[in-house]
């Protein structure tokens, strides 16, 4: 699953008929709609690539929410992202245990093929690079996460051909 | 409504109740599976008897709560309202928001026995008369989510979930809620918070959740594992699972060992298991060319523990009265070759990120160590700096912050102060730090 991201605007845009519905959804769920609105911000960033400030907006107003309620959730969790990001998303693991086993050398030579720093997106719009905290698959450390996918017991002569099987991913779509 | 008898128990009683569904197949997740090897016949017999009996079941076993604090389950749930006059709906939360730092034990359990989550889960609405199950699930975990999914809806297929389960009047539903990241909401009323739409800042206590929770309701939250103990607990009787202890806990716990060890992984093991033999037995020992320097017994919250404390039971209890504790009971290995600052001041930072920002100590005093930490790991500290490390683990102790991020973030660094000392004084006399190799300022186990 590849990202098609909203472009930065000013102008008032709208959730789509596809968003909307699945916010309906969650609304149902919850006795109050403040209930919905992490949930609902994900279902936006699913559709956008990222929450925008004007996605936000028309969020608020769909659901009746203060804005600045949802601009506090929207920038309390980690994986609601504020500014665009690339088609791919990649989360190496900075956790302890994957440090132990030589995580950090992962993540500086992912910074290095890249060439961005951690937070930043390159320059062809095609990877992000946000490490999370402990991914949870301590035995098979170093970790990563792409594209929904955990990669495991990684050694940095393997990230060459990761990163090129993610761009043949996008390709493909 | 009868009390459970022992000669409802099976006579075929397993050593392994968490782990026994889990074979090569990789359907194995699936309700097919779990229903021929005896999955929610422990539901079924729950639902032979009242809701209270079935607390007194559940108090009798003694099983403590598996996220970490080790709060006996029957004691929490009895705080519950009940009778005809208790407020509904009532909730039961799952917590699977598994983010501590070298824990990775829910992960298996989500993915490969969600039925079994699921199970205990409904046993503890059933229990306490609830009506809504919440499983708050880290968003991260991308394959446990698709199966939890999936296997709700096997539930619901097959009235097991939803109005009047198994014909025996009780009606409830689960809801499945994915985190959208911050470890910070495996506390359970910054949990509760979270699914009330808000940031996931803690609540202060009392009113304790069991009276006043999510949206003002009764509700309960408790850990994967520990639901994962309920069906068999019905299943088998309590007599079977005091008796899977070796030492003075009940049941089994999965244990995990992660680092420099032959064999990571995890091993479904008595309570009460001393830590050597994990660490031995189970992981293997440590890889050629490592030697163990000390290890954190329960994830990266907890304080270290050397090999001289390798006789000591993994028991709530017994691992305590090491100042230390057994948390998720996932074992990080601290190997001769990495930097023991390194470590903690990875950890420290990972907890000053994951700070909710609310209480002092914590909001301020976590950075600030994490770059105390930094400077000494840099070869620019002061001595004088140890100091004011040790002030800031004093000032994040339990009771000056509302919640146990602080206390438990400062615990391996207090350790590592005390029992790695010379490591820290030896970064600052040196002015480097002694685990980096001359010629670049990478760690060995960087390269």
């Amino acid at each position: 699953m590849t990202l098609q991201n909203e472009i930065p605007t000013n102008e008032k845009v709208e959730l789509s008929d596809v968003e909307k519905a699945q916010i309906d959804k969650i609304l149902l769920e919850t006795p109050h709609t403040s209930g919905a609105s992490i949930d609902a911000l994900k279902i936006i960033q699913n559709h956008r690539g990222w929450v925008s400030d004007a996605s936000l907006v028309a969020l608020s107003e769909y659901l009746t929410l203060p804005l600045s309620d949802l601009d506090s959730v929207a920038t309390f969790y980690n994986l609601i992202f504020r500014q665009p990001v690339g088609k791919i998303v990649l989360h190496p693991c900075d956790g302890i245990s994957c440090d132990l086993m030589g995580g950090k050398k992962i993540r500086q030579c992912l910074s290095k093929y890249l060439n961005i720093s951690n937070g930043q997106t390159t320059a062809d719009n095609q990877f992000t690079l946000i490490s999370l905290p402990c991914l949870g698959a301590c035995d098979k450390a170093p970790v990563m996460i792409a594209n929904q996918t955990l990669y495991e017991l990684i050694q940095k002569e393997s990230l060459p051909l990761i990163l090129d099987s993610l761009n043949e991913a996008t390709k493909q779509e | 409504m009868r009390q459970l008898s022992k000669s409802d128990q099976q006579t075929n009683l397993p050593n392994n109740p968490l782990t026994r569904f889990i074979t090569d197949d990789e359907n194995c997740w699936q309700l097919e599976h779990y229903q021929s090897l005896g999955g929610y016949d422990g539901l079924k017999r729950a639902l032979t008897v009242s809701g209270p009996a079935v607390l007194d079941e559940i108090k009798a076993s003694n099983l403590r709560g598996r996220g970490g604090a080790g709060f006996p389950t029957g004691l929490k749930w009895s705080f519950v309202p009940q009778g005809d006059d208790a407020p509904h709906p009532k909730y039961m939360i799952v917590n699977a928001d598994e983010m501590e730092p070298g824990a990775f034990k829910d992960r298996l359990l989500l993915e490969k026995t969600p039925h079994q989550i699921i199970e205990g889960l409904i046993i503890g609405g059933y229990t306490l008369d609830a009506d809504i199950g919440y499983i708050f699930i880290r968003g991260d975990y991308y394959t446990a989510i698709k199966h939890i999914e999936i296997a709700l809806q096997e539930c619901y297929n097959n009235n097991l979930l939803g109005k009047d389960i198994l014909g025996s009047g009780f009606n409830f539903e689960i809801h499945i809620h994915t985190s959208a990241g911050r470890y910070i909401c495996g506390e359970e009323t910054a949990l509760i918070n979270s699914l009330e739409g808000k940031r996931a800042n803690p609540r202060a206590k009392p009113p304790f959740p069991q009276v006043a929770g999510l949206w003002g309701k009764p509700t309960i939250v408790n850990n994967v594992e520990t639901y994962c103990n309920l069906p068999h607990i019905l299943n088998f009787g309590t007599d079977w699972y005091q008796s899977l202890g070796r030492f003075k806990d009940a049941g089994t716990k999965i244990f995990g060992v992660s680092g420099r060890v032959k064999n990571p992984g995890l091993w479904e093991l008595p309570m009460g298991t001393p830590i050597g033999e994990i660490i031995e037995n189970y992981a293997g020992g440590m890889c050629n060319g490592y030697k163990l320097k000390g290890y954190l017994p329960g994830g990266g919250s907890t304080d270290f523990l050397l090999e001289k404390h390798f006789d000591n039971p993994m028991d709530y209890d017994e691992v305590g009265k090491q100042r230390s504790r057994m948390g998720t009971g996932t074992i990080i290995i601290l190997d001769d070759k990495y930097c023991p600052v390194a470590m903690v001041l990875n950890l420290v930072k990972f907890f000053a990120q994951e700070s909710c920002g609310w209480c002092t100590p914590c909001r301020d005093g976590l950075p600030w160590a994490a770059v105390l930490l930094n400077k000494i790991e840099q070869g620019k500290g002061e001595l004088s700096d140890i100091k004011q490390l040790e002030d800031l683990c004093k000032f994040a102790a339990p009771g000056n912050t509302f919640c146990a991020l602080a206390p438990g973030a400062v615990e391996p660094l207090q350790s590592a102060l005390n029992f790695f000392r010379d490591d820290f004084e030896q970064h600052i006399e040196q002015k480097s730090c002694p685990y980096c190799t001359s010629d670049n300022l990478e760690h060995e186990n960087d390269q």
